[in-house]
């Protein structure tokens, strides 16, 4: 059944029902359309508030996150008095209070090959606030299955891109990226951060190309990539084809249900652990102060960057950026004893990796890193 | 002479360049100079046999050269090359990041 407006809502959205490319009948439109939103931080917060201060009559909201105070500086929908809660609740909160009007659909869940399908088919476009490989393939693919529009946004400290995947009028993003790249290979300069406002513009974008398909006008972004960069303030566009040898959207596609996302990015699941090098190389934060207290000159090696050590630092340990190991080992002396560490774990089990298939035996990884450091022994230190 | 653009991702390789200026008529020959000028960024676009790496998108352009004619695709002066990575959000490869796996952007 389609719904009218009621007169608060004709005043409400009366800048929206001045345009003619808008006008009643799209308002109406949007009021009895649907938008399912994967993921609830830096990009699904623009996304979210916009479509709903927009009518677009009922959202979904995928995240089984909860809100952390470091990710308030571009995660614009959450705020201080929503630390500590369900993304989801925080955002549905938040959009009650924007627009009482609309339906907020929330699953506190992970979006996974199991629920993935279920979740998706009752909406008219899905929009992809991801954040990682596995979950984009899913979220392509659960697109392509259901024929519905992937309204794409990804971000990388200064970079976006956007496009529309729409395998039915276009190419679908295993056209452009048939695998994603071998984890490891290409360095993150991550542990990277992001300038908190490129999610902004990236999924502001998103939102707009969502209520373009969702009214039917202007040209969506279907078979366009654009490339966004801040720091240049560049906007590129290109091309993007179907391929014809596309797994799931070509013609000879093999790929006819959802797969294992994460065996296929080569990631481990959800909840693995990337902090830890194997069980035999951990040391605990309480293990190395007691250790300290015997051996002061004991070696520790902190392998973040070198901007990082303003925010925090272990006093006398060597720093050696973690993309400058492999070339900097000589420095080390596999002889002597040391306590590799880094944030919060994950680069240290990396860097060990590294020095272990280089013959390096006597090496310790920090269990949580200099955070859980400045958590439990040395309170001075900040966590970041 | 043309213009290749690189993505943030991969500047860690070009002394920070956001573009470099490389010669050759075609993009093999774009991409050998470039490697000539930043080698370590080699690996990063090429696997072992020499050949580029299946999820390295480059355009020429507008257009992918894999919708072109590949590696042969000729380059010409005031030419734009672009390359194109994947990102996947906060964490931009996995493993290495220090978000969760699911966490998002």
């Amino acid at each position: 059944m389609i719904e009218e407006l009621t007169h608060n809502q004709i005043l409400r959205y009366s800048r929206h029902l001045l345009m003619p490319e808008v006008g009643l009948q799209g308002q109406i439109k949007l009021k009895n359309s649907s938008a399912l939103i994967i993921g609830t931080g830096g990009l699904g917060s623009p996304v979210a508030l916009f479509l709903a201060a927009a009518g677009v009559g009922r959202i979904g909201l995928v995240d089984y996150d909860v809100v952390d105070s470091s990710n308030l500086q571009r995660q614009v929908i959450h705020g201080t008095s929503t630390v500590g809660k369900l993304k989801v609740e925080s955002a549905r909160e938040r959009l009650a209070d924007l627009n009482p009007d609309i339906q907020v659909d929330v699953f506190n869940e992970p979006f996974t090959s199991e629920n993935a399908l279920r979740i998706a088919k009752d909406y008219d476009v899905i929009i992809d606030g991801t954040d990682n490989f596995p979950t984009r393939y899913l979220t392509n693919d659960v697109s392509v299955f259901l024929g519905k529009p992937n309204i794409y946004g990804s971000i990388f400290r200064f970079d976006g891109q956007v496009s529309v995947f729409y395998a039915k009028e276009g190419p679908c993003y295993r056209c452009l990226f048939p695998e994603p790249p071998p984890p490891g290979l290409v360095p993150s300069c991550a542990e990277g951060g992001v300038l908190g406002v490129l999610p902004g513009t990236v999924g502001t974008l998103q939102a707009t190309e969502a209520i373009k398909i969702l009214l039917g006008i202007g040209e969506p972004l279907i078979g366009k990539l654009l490339l966004y960069n801040a720091l240049d303030m560049s906007f590129d566009f290109v091309k993007l084809k179907k391929n014809p040898n596309c797994r799931v959207c070509g013609p000879n596609a093999d790929i006819k249900e959802l797969i294992d996302y994460e065996e296929f990015c080569g990631v481990p699941g959800h909840h693995a652990d990337d902090t830890s090098a194997g069980a035999g190389w951990d040391i605990t934060v309480q293990e190395l102060n007691e250790r300290l207290s015997r051996d002061p000159n004991l070696l520790l090696l902190d392998v973040r960057e070198p901007h990082e050590l303003e925010i925090a630092a272990i006093k006398g340990a060597k720093n050696i950026p973690l993309g400058e190991v492999a070339q900097r080992m000589s420095e080390l002396d596999s002889a002597e004893e040391m306590v590799v560490f880094c944030k919060r774990g994950s680069r240290s089990a990396r860097a060990i990796e590294i020095l272990s298939s280089a013959g390096f035996k006597k090496m310790k990884n920090l269990r949580g890193g200099i955070n859980a450091w400045a958590e439990e022994v040395d309170k001075s230190l900040p966590v970041y | 002479m043309t213009i290749l653009r690189i993505p943030t991702p991969l500047r860690a390789y070009t002394s920070g360049k956001s573009e470099v200026t490389v010669g050759g008529s075609n993009v093999a020959e774009a991409l050998n100079d470039l490697t000539a000028q930043f080698p370590s960024i080699k690996p990063h676009l090429f696997n072992e046999g020499g050949e580029l790496r299946p999820f390295v998108n480059l355009f020429v352009g507008e257009s992918n050269i894999k919708d072109l004619q590949g590696v042969d695709t000729p380059v010409k002066d005031g030419d734009r090359l672009m390359l194109i990575p994947s990102i996947a959000g906060g964490s931009p490869f996995p493993l290495q990041g220090e978000g969760q796996g699911m966490r998002v952007a």
